[in-house]
């Protein structure tokens, strides 16, 4: 209710909406944001007490620096075999991810959400983890199943929902599953997952297994119940899970301080839990890995989970159906100040001497052959758009285990509609 | 046995057999619950299989999704079926659907078990039945016993289904049957012939109404408590009802209704929810649809008012016998 009344000796209360820095139109500049040097921050032992990691969800675990070497204690000093493993699959993602952008824009399929910026994060964690790991996905980890091989054919048929989709056509392009890979189903409500992925590790650890879970969340999404609840549970059970929070600053258009990033970063979320947080520079293939292998080994010695903020920039719109032009500026993620994951690696690889312009130029280009071959391949199966009602049957599977009379009704009234 | 006792024979009856079973909710480890339906699953079982969970229904229920995942089976109470809200988008968009959204690929086996129904003096968050806003979910199975014996054998083939089950436990029963007239003495199971539970394991299929007097006049379609108060309404009219205990409101046994209900040619409705958009509305429909040219009268609804629950005023509230016999003058008069 408003008050007529004015009340002079009293200051009229205000409500505080957070606004990005930078709208359309202006020239944005992150000389603001603190990119600590890489190589500063401690890194404590994997079995630390919680509180020990209290600075570093406030700090920026870096390894890569502006010299394209990996310095500090949290360089995890990989082989350059699996360097160049996850430079091949971040590469790939990003060919997969403008192919089949294209072919959304072609009318191919209905939707499409590129992780352009982002491809580090997924690929890094999934190199990180064991392969008999789960991870409970959220929508901008297609890295997790390419690191794991999925077939990118199967990728695709689920993306135009065909004959091949082992889902039957039931969920939105790029919401993929696969038991076999360790890929839990995506859910179109946000946040879902996040307690779930806590669910599956309490009962890895009711069972005495030795697998752990990792749980992924966007930044806009830790507003939702379910994150809150899936850290209560992390920490009260003290379950062996890694929760990830991909701070890529945007939610659709809004703006990661939306979600309350003005008042405190993701990472310290973790301290009022009791929980280990560590904040990570998500650009930085060796940060990512790194950070994930310490949590990985904390949970799996029966030290606690851990909630990590993969500190990003979403370089794309959202998805296909976004345009970013409309809330924030064009050059904003070239301004980012933590630069292209994919550049920063192969420079890093560069630096080491162990590859150049040829051989870069000659993986892309067999890259997109490969890609293309696959697409061809998928396309075999048909796409979403010539699509017709053949097998319409199937709509009325699953629901539940045995048919019950009224979808089976239901079924048969649908195969006679159009007769 | 009361209901009480038989629902927990039947937990430790299922998790003696198959120790992929695991019990939590809120109080629901040390404690046993508030209702004690879970009382010494934790001193028989171990913390591991049977826990006391954070006042976060929606987190109770999106972990046991990433337990059945895993391939447990988490049976999980909500304390209040009142409560079932917060947790409402985990088992109506997680665990209805995983099983249609990913082909069978992952599926989930559990039970959510709560109490539910007024006659309690519980207010309007402790008296609520919300069936229908799950009936309405593809993918959820949705039981309410009315007996001790039924409760124990449906919580068993509820926990043994491959599909998740909703368990609404008419709490107003859970000691002695009710006929709905709250100024009488209580009741006790004890000497009622469907509180003689069998040890070990038996099942009541899902599906499956149960007759629970036969009759010519009329059908009454009933569950849960409203079993017992129709029963006493319809003896109180001396009237040859056949009354169904339907058990099960999906799958419905749509078979029984339809017997029954040609048989009578009248049919009587009594649930404790509101009215509009209740399950009573599709019992209605499906009556109307299959046996219209068998109906002597319009099908007729008892049913809780279409207002929050009150306390003050819980016996205008609630669907006493004669508010019964009145919708059954309605239905016999024509």
């Amino acid at each position: 209710m408003a008050r007529d009344e004015k009340r002079p000796n009293r200051p009229a209360l205000k409500l505080h909406v957070p606004e990005p820095p930078y709208r359309p139109g202006d020239t944005p500049d992150y000389s603001n944001i603190e990119v600590p040097a890489a190589g500063e921050a401690p890194r404590p032992d994997s079995a630390c007490d919680d509180k020990e990691t209290i600075p570093l969800t406030t700090h920026l675990v870096r390894v890569l620096d502006d010299d394209h070497k990996a310095v500090g204690p949290w360089d995890p000093k990989l082989s350059v075999d699996v360097l160049k493993k996850i430079y091949r699959d971040m590469v790939t993602v990003r060919v997969f991810d403008d192919r089949m952008y294209r072919a959304q824009r072609q009318g191919k399929t209905s939707f499409y959400m590129k992780c352009t910026g982002e491809e580090a994060i997924a690929i890094s964690a999934a190199a990180a983890m064991d392969s008999e790991d789960i991870h409970f996905p959220t929508y901008r980890q297609q890295g997790l199943l390419v690191y794991r091989g999925y077939p990118l054919v199967k990728m695709m048929c689920q993306i135009y929902s065909n004959a091949g989709d082992h889902m039957k056509g039931r969920q939105l392009p790029i919401m993929y599953s696969d038991k076999e890979k360790g890929f839990f189903s995506i859910s179109g409500n946000l946040a879902t997952q996040y307690p779930q992925a806590v669910g599956w590790a309490m009962a890895s650890a009711i069972k005495g297994d030795s697998r752990i879970a990792m749980g992924w969340i966007g930044d806009g999404a830790t507003a939702e119940g379910d994150f809150h609840a899936a850290m209560t549970f992390a920490s009260v059970y003290q379950a062996p899970v890694i929760l990830a929070c991909v701070n890529n600053q945007w939610a659709i258009s809004s703006f990661s301080g939306i979600a309350g990033a003005e008042q405190a970063t993701f990472a310290s979320r973790a301290v009022g839990y009791g929980m280990a947080g560590l904040r990570v520079d998500g650009n930085d293939v060796l940060a990512v890995y790194a950070a994930t292998r310490w949590a990985a080994e904390r949970a799996r010695s029966n030290n606690g989970p851990t909630f990590i903020e993969f500190f990003t920039y979403r370089a794309e719109g959202h998805s296909t159906s976004d345009d970013p032009t409309g809330y924030r500026p064009k050059e904003e993620s070239e301004a980012w100040p933590l630069g292209d994951p994919v550049l920063r690696l192969k420079n890093h690889l560069i630096a080491l001497g162990e590859w150049d312009e040829d051989q870069d130029k000659g993986q892309e280009e067999e890259l997109t052959a490969m890609v293309r071959a696959a697409q061809k391949e998928a396309e075999k199966l048909g796409v979403l758009s010539d699509q017709g009602d053949e097998g319409k049957e199937t709509m009325f599977e699953d629901v539940y285990a045995d048919m019950p009379w009224h979808i089976a009704e239901q079924r048969d009234a649908a195969l006679k509609e159009g007769e | 046995m009361n209901m009480i006792q038989a629902l927990n024979d039947a937990h430790k009856v299922a998790m003696r057999a198959d120790e992929d079973i695991v019990v939590f909710g809120e109080d629901a480890g040390y404690f046993g619950g508030v209702f004690r339906v879970t009382e010494g699953l934790q001193q028989e079982f171990g913390k591991q299989r049977a826990f006391d969970a954070p006042i976060s229904e929606n987190g109770i229920a999106a972990t046991a999704v990433g337990m059945a995942a895993y391939g447990l089976k988490p049976v999980i109470e909500i304390q209040f079926a009142d409560y079932i809200y917060p947790a409402y988008d985990q088992i109506v968009s997680e665990v209805a659907k995983m099983r249609y959204r990913t082909a069978g690929e992952w599926t989930m086996p559990m039970v959510i078990r709560s109490p539910y129904g007024g006659g309690i003096y519980g207010g309007q968050t402790h008296s609520q039945s919300p069936e229908s806003l799950f009936t309405h979910i593809a993918g959820l199975k949705v039981v309410v016993p009315s007996t001790p014996y039924d409760a124990k054998g449906l919580l068993l083939a509820a926990i043994e289904d491959p599909d998740p089950v909703i368990f609404f436990e008419p709490k107003r029963i859970y000691n002695g049957p009710f006929g709905g007239h709250h100024d009488q003495p209580v009741e006790a199971w004890a000497k009622r012939p469907e509180a003689e539970v069998p040890e070990g394991h038996y099942t009541v299929p899902l599906g499956k109404a149960n007759v629970v007097r036969e009759g010519e006049a009329l059908t009454v379609l009933a569950y849960g408590t409203m079993v017992h108060v129709a029963k006493t309404a319809m003896e109180e009219a001396g009237i040859d009802a056949e009354i169904l205990d339907l058990r099960t409101l999906v799958p419905l046994d749509i078979e029984a209704i339809e017997a029954s209900v040609k048989k009578t040619g009248r049919c009587l409705i009594v649930h404790e929810a509101p009215r509009t958009s209740g399950f009573g509305a599709e019992l209605s429909a499906l009556v109307t649809e299959r046996c219209f040219y068998h109906l002597e009268a319009p099908v007729e609804r008892v049913t809780g008012w279409d207002t929050p629950y009150p306390h003050s005023y819980e016996w205008t509230y609630f669907p006493g016998p004669a508010r019964i016999k009145k919708a059954l003058e309605k239905v016999m008069a024509q």
